[in-house]
C-alpha cells in the first residue's frame, strides 16, 4: 500500500493556481523529498495534504484513505506535520508538557504522563525540559518539541516542511539525525520539503523536482551523486547547488 | 526562605504545580519592583478589606439617622463629619466600598468574558462572521459610554442592578476590539495550524489556545478601565439613576452633598476623595500590570 498518493492535484489560492497536475506516489516507509526554489509550490502541496489549503482538486489519499476537504480526527492519527519555524509553531504560553499532552487530550487517550516522558526521551530531550516554556528553549530544542508533538499520536506519515532551515548548521545536523533515527525506529514515511540538496541526499530515497507549480522530474536520491538528471531545469538546479553534495572540495 | 525561592525559580521545574507557581512568583516579583503598582495594590487591598469588614470598621450605622447631629464638621467622633440627616459619613464611605466593589466586579465579570469571546471568535473565523460581529461592536462603540449607559438605565429603570447591566453593555465593545486585534496577529500562525492538524475543534482552539493569549492584555485593559467604570457608576449615582437612597453609594452621596457644598464642604468631598483614590489605585495597578504582562511594552522600563 502506498503511504501518499497524489493524482492530478491542482491547488489554488483564490484565483491563482499555485500547483498544477501533480502526480506523486510515496511508498510506505519511504522518505520522499520535494525540491525546488522558493515559490515553486512545494510547501503548498504539504499544506493541501495536511488540510490547511482547502482549495484543491484532484485526488489525495493517505495510507489508502482518500482525504476530505477539512481537518478530521481520524486523519490526525495517521498523518502529522512538522513546521519550518520552531519559533512560530509552539504556543508561547504553554509548557512543553502541555504542548505534548494536548494531542492526547484531544483524542481522549489516557496514560498521558508516561507517554510524555517516553516521547521526550525518544526525541532526545532531557526530562528537566518538561515543564519549561518555549522561551526557555533553544531553536533546536523547540524543533524537537515540535517533532515530539507531531509524533504523540503515533502517525505513520510525517510531512516535514523544511524542518531544519530555520536552525543553525550544527543544530540542523542533530535534527536530521534525530529524524533519521525516528524513521528507522518507528517505520515512518517522510514527505519532506526542502531546497537543500545535501539534506535530500542524507535523508531521502527519492525526490521530485518542482518548478513553477509543476513537477519536472522524479529521480532517485542517488542521482545527486552521479548527476544523472534528464530535465534541463533539474540539471541547472543541480549545477547551481555545486554538483555532488557529498563531494568535499 | 532561600530554598523556597530557589524552588520557585527553578529553571527546570519538576511538576506542573511548581512551574505555574514559579511563573506567578516571577510576575508578582516584577510587579513588586514597581512602587506605583504596589501603591495601587495596597489601595485595592484596603478597599477590599473595608468592604469585607465594613460592619466592624464603621463606627456608626450607615443608614441610621440622627437629626440632632446633622451636618457636623469632621471631628474625633465623626471622622468625616455627618450629612444632612445626621448619618456618619465615614461609615457611609466604608459601606460604599461594598457597592463600588460590587459594581466593578460585576461589570468586569460580565463584560470582559463577553468582549473576549466575541473578539476572539470574530478574529479567529474572519470573513462574514467578523464583519457582522464587528459591525455590532462599532454601533456600540460609536456612542459615548455615559450617554449610552444613561439611555439604558432610563429604559431599564433606575437601580444598582440596572446600572451594572448598563455599564457592562457599554464596556464590552472595547474588549472585543482588543481581543480581535490580538487574535488577528496569530490566527494564521503555525501553532494554531498545528492544533488544527492534531484534530482539535474550533471551540477547543479558541478556548484553549486563542483566549489565553488575549487574557493578559485584557487583564491590563480591564484594570485600567475600572477607574472609568467607577466614575460612570458614580456619574449614574450622581444623576440619581444608579444606587437609590438610602444606599451609601459614593456618587449619590456627592449628589446629596452638592446642596451644601459651600457651607458644609465635607459632605460632598469625602466620598469624592474615596472615588479619586480608588480610581487612582486601579490606574496604578493597571499600569504596573501592563509593564509585567504585556509582552509588547513590558520589561523595558
Amino acid at each position: 500500500m502506498s503511504a501518499i498518493i497524489l493524482k492530478d492535484l491542482d491547488i489554488s489560492y483564490g484565483h491563482t493556481k499555485v500547483v498544477e497536475g501533480v502526480n506523486i506516489e510515496v511508498a510506505e516507509g519511504e522518505s520522499f523529498a520535494l525540491v525546488g526554489e522558493s515559490g515553486s509550490g512545494k510547501s503548498t502541496i504539504l499544506k493541501a495534504i495536511a488540510g490547511l489549503a482547502p482549495d484543491w482538486s484532484g485526488e489525495i489519499s493517505v495510507l489508502g484513505q482518500p482525504r476530505g476537504r477539512s481537518v478530521d480526527q481520524g486523519f490526525a492519527t495517521r498523518c502529522q506535520m512538522v513546521f519550518q519555524d520552531p519559533y512560530g509553531s509552539l504556543h508561547p504560553r504553554k509548557s512543553v508538557d502541555t504542548v505534548l499532552s494536548e494531542p492526547l487530550k484531544i483524542h481522549g487517550l489516557g496514560n498521558r504522563d508516561a507517554r510524555v516522558i517516553e516521547m521526550l526521551a525518544a526525541v532526545g530531550l532531557d526530562q528537566r525540559f518538561r515543564f519549561r516554556y518555549p522561551h526557555q528553549l533553544s531553536g533546536g530544542q523547540r524543533q524537537r518539541v515540535a517533532i515530539a508533538r507531531a509524533l504523540m499520536l503515533e502517525p505513520k506519515v510525517m510531512l516535514l516542511d523544511e524542518p531544519t532551515s530555520a536552525l543553525d548548521v550544527s543544530v540542523q545536523a542533530e535534527i536530521l539525525n534525530l529524524l533519521k533515527k525516528l524513521r528507522r525506529e518507528q517505520g515512518l514515511t517522510y514527505l519532506m520539503v526542502t531546497h537543500n540538496l545535501p539534506v535530500v541526499s542524507f535523508m531521502c530515497d527519492r525526490m521530485a523536482v518542482m518548478n513553477k507549480g509543476r513537477i519536472v522530474e522524479i529521480a532517485p536520491a542517488t542521482a545527486l551523486h552521479d548527476g544523472s538528471f534528464t530535465d534541463p531545469y533539474t540539471q541547472s538546479l543541480y549545477a547551481a547547488s555545486g554538483g555532488n553534495p557529498d563531494r568535499k572540495d | 526562605m532561600t530554598t523556597m525561592t530557589n524552588w520557585l525559580l527553578d529553571d527546570s521545574p519538576s511538576s506542573r504545580l511548581q512551574a505555574s507557581l514559579g511563573h506567578s512568583y516571577r510576575v508578582t516579583r516584577m510587579l513588586m519592583r514597581n512602587p506605583l503598582a504596589v501603591v495601587g495594590a495596597l489601595i485595592l487591598l484596603v478597599l477590599i478589606l473595608a468592604a469585607i469588614f465594613a460592619p466592624w470598621i464603621a463606627p456608626h450605622s450607615p443608614l441610621g439617622q440622627n437629626l440632632g447631629q446633622r451636618l457636623l464638621p469632621p471631628s474625633a467622633a465623626h471622622w468625616m463629619g455627618t450629612d444632612e440627616l445626621g448619618r456618619d459619613i465615614f461609615s457611609r464611605v466604608i459601606y460604599g466600598a461594598r457597592i463600588t466593589l460590587l459594581i466593578v466586579a460585576m461589570v468586569a465579570v460580565i463584560s470582559a468574558p463577553l468582549g473576549l469571546l466575541i473578539g476572539a471568535i470574530s478574529g479567529y473565523f474572519g470573513g462574514w462572521v467578523d464583519k457582522a460581529m464587528m459591525g455590532v461592536t462599532d454601533v456600540f462603540l460609536s456612542m459615548p459610554k455615559l450617554i449610552l449607559a444613561l439611555a439604558f438605565v432610563a429604559a431599564l429603570g433606575p437601580g444598582i442592578e440596572n446600572a451594572i447591566i448598563a455599564i457592562a453593555i457599554t464596556s464590552w465593545p472595547a474588549y472585543a476590539r482588543i481581543a480581535r486585534a490580538e487574535t488577528l496577529t496569530f490566527r494564521n500562525s503555525e501553532f494554531i495550524s498545528a492544533m488544527r492538524l492534531l484534530g482539535a475543534s474550533h471551540t477547543r482552539i479558541i478556548t484553549g489556545h486563542v483566549l489565553p493569549l488575549c487574557t493578559s492584555s485584557m487583564i491590563v485593559r480591564v484594570t485600567l478601565d475600572m477607574a472609568g467604570i467607577i466614575l460612570t457608576a458614580a456619574g449614574l449615582g450622581f444623576l440619581g439613576l444608579g444606587a437609590q437612597p438610602p444606599l451609601p453609594e459614593w456618587g449619590a452621596m456627592i449628589s446629596r452633598g452638592r446642596a451644601f457644598i459651600l457651607d458644609q464642604w465635607w459632605v460632598a468631598t469625602m466620598p469624592g476623595f474615596a472615588i479619586i483614590i480608588v480610581s487612582l489605585g486601579f490606574c496604578f495597578l493597571g499600569d504596573g500590570l501592563r509593564d509585567v504582562l504585556d509582552p509588547k511594552q513590558g520589561g523595558k522600563s
